[in-house]
């Protein structure tokens, strides 16, 4: 179940980053530009499979989730999305573009004290992506932009569910912090495209579309014109 | 108390390992009596004084309902199967077995991670992906392998629902297009990688072939030496169907 050395006509684009990193506006704005130009470009999101979706929010919501079973739910969830739409895309010629991919569940469940070891095998069926963006903020400026509206933050999503703090907002923050050493620990093995992510958006997206360009051959990837 | 094994880093969710309680596994295909023989022990068991839980596949709180549906409809992909059949065992062991063997009970499971490694390894996943999944379950104090001819397990397939089940065989893999053929087919392969994992796990094959009385004879003796109980019971008879 191993597929990193397969190759495919597709490519494979993921951003990675800190909730509050821009990361989505950036994804969103690649694959409008990837759509005008004419691109065969399909954009997953994490954790969205229509299959597992119910058993996820079902044990989320009755917090029924451990450590280890929130790790296997967000693995199946994934394997879903990976095999019905990821691979298939990739086989036939498409640029994926995907918000998340296994780094978070990497970030997430260490933070949740599960053996790394084992999630990475967990998901070694999955493709490398050809380029992983990670979006670089400072701790408190993701921070701010999150909990400036005081959003009303989910039990996991604040990682209450480990009672560091009974306060959501405390909680989330400590939990971020914990997801960033994470990321800046896997940062060189995953092979992350730094992007830093307290310029402005258009500066960001301009040398996204940059590394993109000199990376993939895009032309290859736009639907033959009807004449 | 001794301090419980597991099959790589133990589970996160554990402070530490050490419980009273006591885990049997029974392994073995539909119709190789794993219920009847479990009925039988729970009730010796009970009747010497020990509190049992009994534990199943596709039984927990948490995914068995979108379990059930997959299976209906056959709309999973492989390694999406995979991961939420463990899903389910994950949830069932931290939820369930692991509290009722720190409260002491006997916990008997029907099924146990070898049913859900052999179904996956016969469909083509990673051994060596299916071992790292299993890592953190808890290792059983004794798991009996049940052993029954395909010819057998027909014959007790028919007897109790007249009819073949899809998955028991094996028709999702093309085997055959006979449901019969497929049956045996599949049945034969599974036995084989069961033989596998026999050697790597070391559990004790039970020759199901026998008398119900007679395997039931075997894993009280069994089973009774491990909890120091004498076995001069003479078995009840099976339950009636």
């Amino acid at each position: 179940m191993t597929a990193k050395q397969q190759s495919f006509p597709g490519k494979l684009i993921a951003v990675e980053g800190l909730d509050g990193s821009g990361k989505s506006t950036q994804i969103y704005l690649v694959k409008r530009w990837l759509e005008l130009q004419g691109s065969r470009v399909y954009f997953t999101e994490w954790n969205s499979s229509l299959l597992v979706k119910k058993a996820t929010s079902k044990g989320k919501k009755r917090q029924l989730l451990t450590p280890t079973t929130f790790s296997l739910i967000h693995a199946t969830d994934f394997a879903d999305r990976y095999e019905r739409q990821i691979l298939p895309l990739l086989r036939a010629g498409f640029i994926v573009l995907a918000d998340r991919y296994v780094f978070t569940a990497l970030a997430r469940d260490a933070v949740r004290g599960v053996d790394p070891e084992w999630v990475a095998k967990l998901y070694s069926f999955a493709v490398q992506p050809d380029i992983t963006f990670y979006f670089e903020v400072p701790l408190e400026v993701s921070l701010n932009r999150i909990l400036e509206g005081r959003p009303s933050l989910k039990y996991h999503e604040a990682g209450l569910d480990m009672g560091w703090s009974t306060d959501p907002y405390e909680s989330f923050r400590i939990f971020q912090g914990k997801i960033l050493k994470e990321y800046a620990d896997m940062r060189k093995q995953a092979g992350f495209t730094t992007i830093d992510a307290t310029k402005e958006i258009h500066i960001q997206q301009a040398e996204v579309r940059d590394i993109i360009s000199k990376k993939i051959d895009l032309p290859t990837f736009r639907r033959r014109q009807r004449k | 108390m001794k301090e419980k094994a597991f099959f790589g880093r133990p589970l996160p969710e554990l402070k530490n390992a050490k419980f009273p309680g006591k885990l049997f596994v029974v392994e073995g295909a539909d119709g190789s009596g794993r219920s009847t023989q479990i009925a039988m022990l729970s009730q010796w068991l009970e009747s010497n004084g020990f509190a049992v839980r009994l534990m199943g596949l596709r039984r927990s709180n948490l995914v068995s309902e979108e379990l059930e549906a997959a299976k209906q409809g056959n709309v999973l992909t492989r390694t999406t199967l995979s991961l939420f059949y463990a899903t389910d065992f994950f949830d069932q062991l931290v939820n369930e077995i692991i509290p009722a063997l720190r409260a002491g009970l006997i916990v008997i499971a029907d099924r146990y991670i070898y049913t859900l490694m052999a179904r996956d390894s016969v469909r083509g996943a990673d051994r060596e992906w299916l071992r790292n999944l299993y890592s953190p379950a808890l290792v059983p104090d004794a798991v009996f392998y049940f052993r029954v001819s395909a010819a057998q397990l027909i014959g007790r397939n028919f007897q109790k629902n007249s009819t073949l089940d899809y998955w028991e065989s094996g028709m999702d893999l093309g085997l055959s297009r006979d449901m019969f053929d497929s049956f045996v087919k599949y049945q034969r392969i599974l036995q084989t990688e069961f033989q596998r994992l026999q050697k790597e796990y070391k559990f004790e094959v039970v020759n199901g072939n026998r008398m119900v009385e007679s395997v039931q004879q075997d894993l009280r003796r069994k089973i009774g030496r491990m909890l120091s109980i004498g076995i001069d019971i003479v078995p009840p008879a099976p339950p009636a169907e």
